[in-house]
């Protein structure tokens, strides 16, 4: 088999990929520009990153956005992690498959109809909406994607390593920290991850549910880009861009990892 | 004790006692039951009926964790994410016994199994024989009461295996734990035990020594299972066990011994010989004692200790025998008789 790609294919990759990601080099190459006109480059220069740090509402958000990001993530780490164990446990119980199916849902759900309810839902509870109606909601449509990175990785956990722990006089519950959790660890930081980098990225459910004073950096963004797009939108995207790269890489190099 | 998966039984009524400080084999077919009645022992599965007594006590509803019995797994289940050192020592900090013993006793079983040099090793970075012997060490360091070994040699390759046959058995011999090894291998039940329980579909058909099984078999199964044999069918003649019987054969009445109550008069049983019990002696007379089958040699095949003779016998029905090296080799074709001596012909059910 020729490891060499046909000129033609070679062209279609160059293609595809420039689809994708054409539109984001752009963004970044002009988060580097010195002109203050979006479309018009004027040499290079950092001073929108500069002056990002002076935009009090920008770093507000960026703020708020980094304590939902976390909180969610913690929150849909431990609860998705306990779902992927309940639904590794080799007796199947009643409603397995129902349960499985209910967990994975919110993966393909419309993020409209997820922000609806939920909004729905705390209306009727009479819950305050703010920053912790945010990070429920997304703990909620993360919690999946956890479930089913852990899942994945329990499936290849060797059954007899946890017999043989018990064997040796471990009770169920130490068996779990000292040989489960270890070997599952590389996961659950990647689901972590994974949650982390889906929360910073959400501006519809975050839309809906959120209250006064708690807006997230998509949302500022979103409501700045309706007046028009300034450089310092550039620079804030680019550095969003760059830590849910290096989130999501983290997280595929940790589920790629052996043993 | 019994188990039932659904309504299938697995282990069908067994009933076993295992002397302290004996080595006691497991042999039968994958699918036997034998992994599932360690699998109890252990405490991995709940007997459906039955009791484990340990010292007199019941260990039945006792979970796995508790009990004074540890298992060496086929796979060998060693902890991935621990060094060979903390493999051995994992059973030991779950005793909550200080420091300095539980280093003490993980050097002991290191030195056990020759692996000194290794004990900050990844599992991953042993060959196949070395992590056998840190799932031994890890499973003797606890000094249970009895050790569980599900075919404990099955993933090693042939030369390291017999080996590793005689240092397991150096390694019981010298710590005095009772070992119960559940294997596939007759030859590795007959040189590792000192008793064999044999297994059959869920049932113990036959507990005892090697010799017992070789040359008494209760059933015509395990006369099959360890070493080769000739079986001959027919009805069975008056008396009962531990008497010699009548056994009548196409080949004519053949006298056997009847160890196990092989049925009643003129039920059909089987006639086990085993070849080299065959007394193989050229010309068409008979000698005189016992019985003696005439037969036409087809071919002779040299095998270094001995020489294999297949001889057709007079139903067209072919039997082996076997001479020692150095006699004088007889030709295919010629007319032998088979002398059946009665007491080494014993008589199973059909």
């Amino acid at each position: 088999m020729s490891t060499r790609l046909h000129p033609l294919a070679l062209a279609a990759l160059a293609l595809g990929f420039a689809f994708l990601y054409g539109p984001i080099l752009v963004l970044v190459v002009y988060s580097f520009n010195a002109s203050r006109l979006v479309t018009v480059w004027g040499g290079f220069s950092t001073r929108w990153y500069a002056s990002l740090a002076a935009d009090g509402a920008l770093v507000t958000a960026t703020l708020v956005t980094l304590k939902v990001a976390f909180a969610s993530a913690s929150l849909a780490t431990v609860l998705g992690t306990l779902a992927a164990l309940a639904l590794d446990r080799r007796g199947r119980f009643p409603g397995r498959t129902l349960f499985t199916g209910l967990l994975v849902a919110p993966m393909v759900m419309p993020e409209v109809i997820i922000g609806l309810s939920l909004l729905l839902l705390f209306v009727a509870l009479g819950v305050d909406r703010g920053l912790w109606t945010i990070v429920a909601a997304h703990a909620t449509f993360t919690l999946c994607f956890v479930a089913v990175v852990v899942q994945a990785r329990l499936a290849t956990l060797d059954r007899s390593l946890l017999e043989a722990a018990a064997d040796l006089g471990a009770p169920p519950a130490r068996v779990f920290l000292t040989v489960t959790l270890p070997l599952i660890l590389p996961a659950v930081i990647a689901g972590f991850l994974l949650a982390f980098t889906l929360s910073m990225d959400d501006l519809v459910i975050a839309s809906f549910v959120s209250g006064p004073g708690a807006t997230t950096l998509p949302m500022r963004l979103y409501s700045q880009v309706r007046l028009g797009v300034s450089p310092e939108i550039n620079a804030i995207s680019t550095l969003l861009i760059a830590t849910v790269s290096l989130g999501v890489l983290a997280a595929s190099l940790l589920t790629a990892r052996r043993g | 004790m019994t188990k039932r998966f659904g309504t299938v039984p697995a282990v069908e009524a067994v009933s076993l006692d295992l002397a302290a400080g004996e080595i006691f084999c497991l042999l039968g077919p994958s699918g036997c039951g034998k992994s599932t009645l360690l699998r109890m022992l252990a405490g991995f599965e709940a007997p459906s009926a039955g009791r484990i007594l340990l010292d007199g006590r019941d260990l039945a509803g006792v979970p796995p964790h508790r009990r004074p019995v540890n298992m060496m797994f086929q796979s060998y289940a060693l902890f991935p994410h621990m060094s060979v050192a903390g493999n051995i020592a994992y059973g030991l900090k779950q005793e909550g016994l200080a420091k300095a013993e539980i280093a003490a006793r993980t050097a002991e079983m290191l030195r056990l199994v020759q692996l000194e040099g290794l004990a900050a090793r990844r599992p991953d970075r042993l060959s196949g024989g070395q992590r056998q012997r840190v799932a031994l060490a890890r499973a003797l360091a606890k000094r249970p009461r009895v050790l569980l070994l599900d075919e404990p040699l099955g993933a090693l390759d042939r030369s390291l295996r017999e080996a590793t046959q005689a240092e397991l058995r150096e390694i019981q011999r010298r710590l005095g734990t009772t070992f119960v090894v559940v294997t596939h291998d007759p030859g590795e039940a007959m040189v590792l035990a000192d008793r064999i329980g044999v297994m059959d579909r869920g049932r113990l058909v036959q507990v005892g020594s090697a010799a017992t099984l070789y040359e008494r078999p209760a059933t015509r199964y395990v006369a099959g299972l360890l070493g080769d044999v000739n079986l001959i069918e027919g009805r069975l003649g008056p008396g009962g066990a531990g008497q010699a019987r009548i056994l009548d054969t196409p080949l004519g009445p053949l006298t056997g011994t009847d160890h196990h109550g092989a049925g009643e008069a003129g039920a059909s049983a089987v006639l086990a010989l085993r070849p080299e019990r065959l007394r193989l002696a050229p010309g068409s007379e008979g000698e005189g004692d016992g019985e003696s089958l005439p037969a036409t040699l087809l071919d002779a095949t040299y095998l270094g200790d001995r020489i294999l003779y297949r001889a057709r016998a007079a139903d067209g029905r072919v039997l082996r025998a076997t001479a020692p090296a150095g006699t004088a080799p007889l030709a295919p074709g010629e007319a032998v008789r088979l002398g059946v001596p009665p007491e080494a012909a014993a008589l199973v059910p059909a």
